[in-house]
């Protein structure tokens, strides 16, 4: 299937996480929500909270805990989420 | 002797006393307790916090409104001597009424604590003034207004432990872990302290072991009346700024993650509920409702430390001169002052008259018919 992040389109296959496309697409790093240093996803179980990502415009979505879908759109995510007022 | 004083509990009242012993120069040995212990200084909500405490204690109030003028000092002398961060910050807290009932209510309360003779420290504020004061969030349609007082301030409490830790051993002092105490035991010149693996000695035993307080002080007739009580708190994830200013039961850490306490259930065990759960969110959502959509990442409970009287317990043993015992609820708040005032009094020996309304000795009055 195809999935986009950042815009860009690239490969993914069924039952593979958002987190695994993330750490093959180039520059899909992202910012740590305190320090805003480079981050990218590390446990792959759902505990550490460094593959942070914006799914579908859902931002902070755990992206080892998201299959990937045909057509997704997944963008890093800088810093920590805004919430609505 | 293994050292000059002995201090049975390594929670934040322990090590705040251990710590501010350490800076006087004295040699203090820190027993903390085992794994599987209650740990409220482990479990707690990071407040520090003025208003409202003590509103039928005059002493406990003043002794609060010292510590809190304290906690700076304290804060950025500790954050120094252990190297260590510890975020801190005091522009003030809220309390947030969701009915003209519980703005009615919350207004008596501070009127009682200004009539005590406590300075106009702590106001009410219409719904008007608070949404200038919160210009990133949407207030929910049943908040009324809050109370706030200028002088309360949060601290990562996790942060605060850690670095009386580091500081304690960094000046010398020493902490054993997992190290819970079997016994005291009075011997001439001081007391041998019974430990899994042996004994300790010294002149000086500070008792600041919690809940586990009274089974230690006890057997050797010094009372600490006092009952648990547990609290269970959420956390969301980190998020971007939107609460400039603590409030009882919701505060942003310096991280961006929102606290939500805290139940007050009379309940012994740490155990968590969906009940609760529930029950904490559903009154988030009604101060803040974007937080409807905020994630929760955690769920935990932790034991508060209740002297009978809710006041803090700062005893000194009569039969056995040098053992004294410490309890009280509001551990981070004043940690401060223990550091400070306490620790200094024990380590000297004998607890100050000043300090007398929070003796032990409060509860032996007899019950009137």
């Amino acid at each position: 299937m195809i999935v986009r992040v950042n815009g860009v389109e690239i490969g993914a296959w069924n039952g593979e996480t958002v987190a695994s496309v993330l750490l093959r697409a180039p520059g899909a790093g992202r910012g740590s929500t305190v320090s805003r240093t480079p981050r990218l996803p590390y446990c792959q179980m759902g505990v550490c909270f460094e593959c942070l990502v914006t799914v579908d415009g859902n931002a902070s979505m755990q992206g080892c805990l998201v299959p990937v879908a045909p057509g997704m759109r997944i963008e890093s995510q800088h810093g920590p989420r805004e919430i609505s007022k | 002797m293994n050292a000059d004083v002995i201090i049975i509990g390594a929670g934040v009242v322990g090590a705040a006393l251990a710590y501010g012993m350490a800076l006087k120069g004295k040699r203090v040995v820190v027993l903390d307790g085992a794994d599987r212990d209650p740990r409220a200084a482990r479990a707690n909500f990071g407040l520090v916090w003025v208003q409202g405490k003590g509103s039928d204690a005059p002493a406990y109030s003043a002794l609060t409104r010292q510590s809190s003028d304290l906690w700076p000092v304290f804060r950025n002398e500790l954050s120094t001597v252990a190297a260590d961060r510890v975020d801190y910050e005091r522009p003030g807290g809220l309390v947030y009424c969701l009915s003209e009932t519980e703005y009615a209510n919350r207004a008596a309360i501070n009127e009682r604590t200004h009539n005590q003779g406590a300075q106009a420290d702590t106001e009410m504020i219409e719904r008007g003034a608070l949404e200038r004061m919160l210009p990133a969030v949407g207030l929910g349609p049943d908040v009324v207004g809050a109370s706030y007082c200028k002088l309360d301030g949060h601290v990562n409490p996790l942060q605060l432990l850690a670095a009386l830790h580091r500081a304690i051993m960094l000046l010398g002092g020493k902490i054993e872990f997992r190290s819970p105490v079997k016994g005291i035991v009075p011997v001439s010149h001081g007391f041998r302290v019974i430990v899994p693996h042996g004994e300790l000695q010294a002149p000086r035993v500070v008792v600041a072991a919690g809940l586990a307080t009274p089974a230690l002080t006890e057997p050797l007739g010094l009372a600490m009346p006092m009952k648990s009580e547990r609290g269970q708190i959420l956390v969301t994830e980190r998020i971007a700024p939107i609460l400039p200013f603590p409030g009882s039961g919701l505060r942003q850490s310096a991280d961006g993650t929102v606290m939500i306490g805290a139940t007050n259930e009379k309940i012994a065990d740490t155990s968590v509920t969906a009940a609760s759960a529930t029950k904490l969110a559903q009154r988030a959502t009604r101060i803040i409702p974007a937080l409807g959509s905020a994630r929760l990442v955690r769920q935990w409970a932790g034991l508060r430390v209740l002297p009978l009287d809710k006041t803090p317990i700062y005893a000194e043993s009569a039969d056995y001169p040098g053992l004294f015992a410490a309890a009280c609820h509001s551990g981070v708040t004043l940690a401060a002052v223990h550091a400070a005032v306490i620790a200094p009094a024990m380590a000297g020996g004998h607890l100050p008259e000043d300090l007398a309304a929070f003796s032990n000795g409060r509860f032996n009055v007899q019950k009137c018919a």
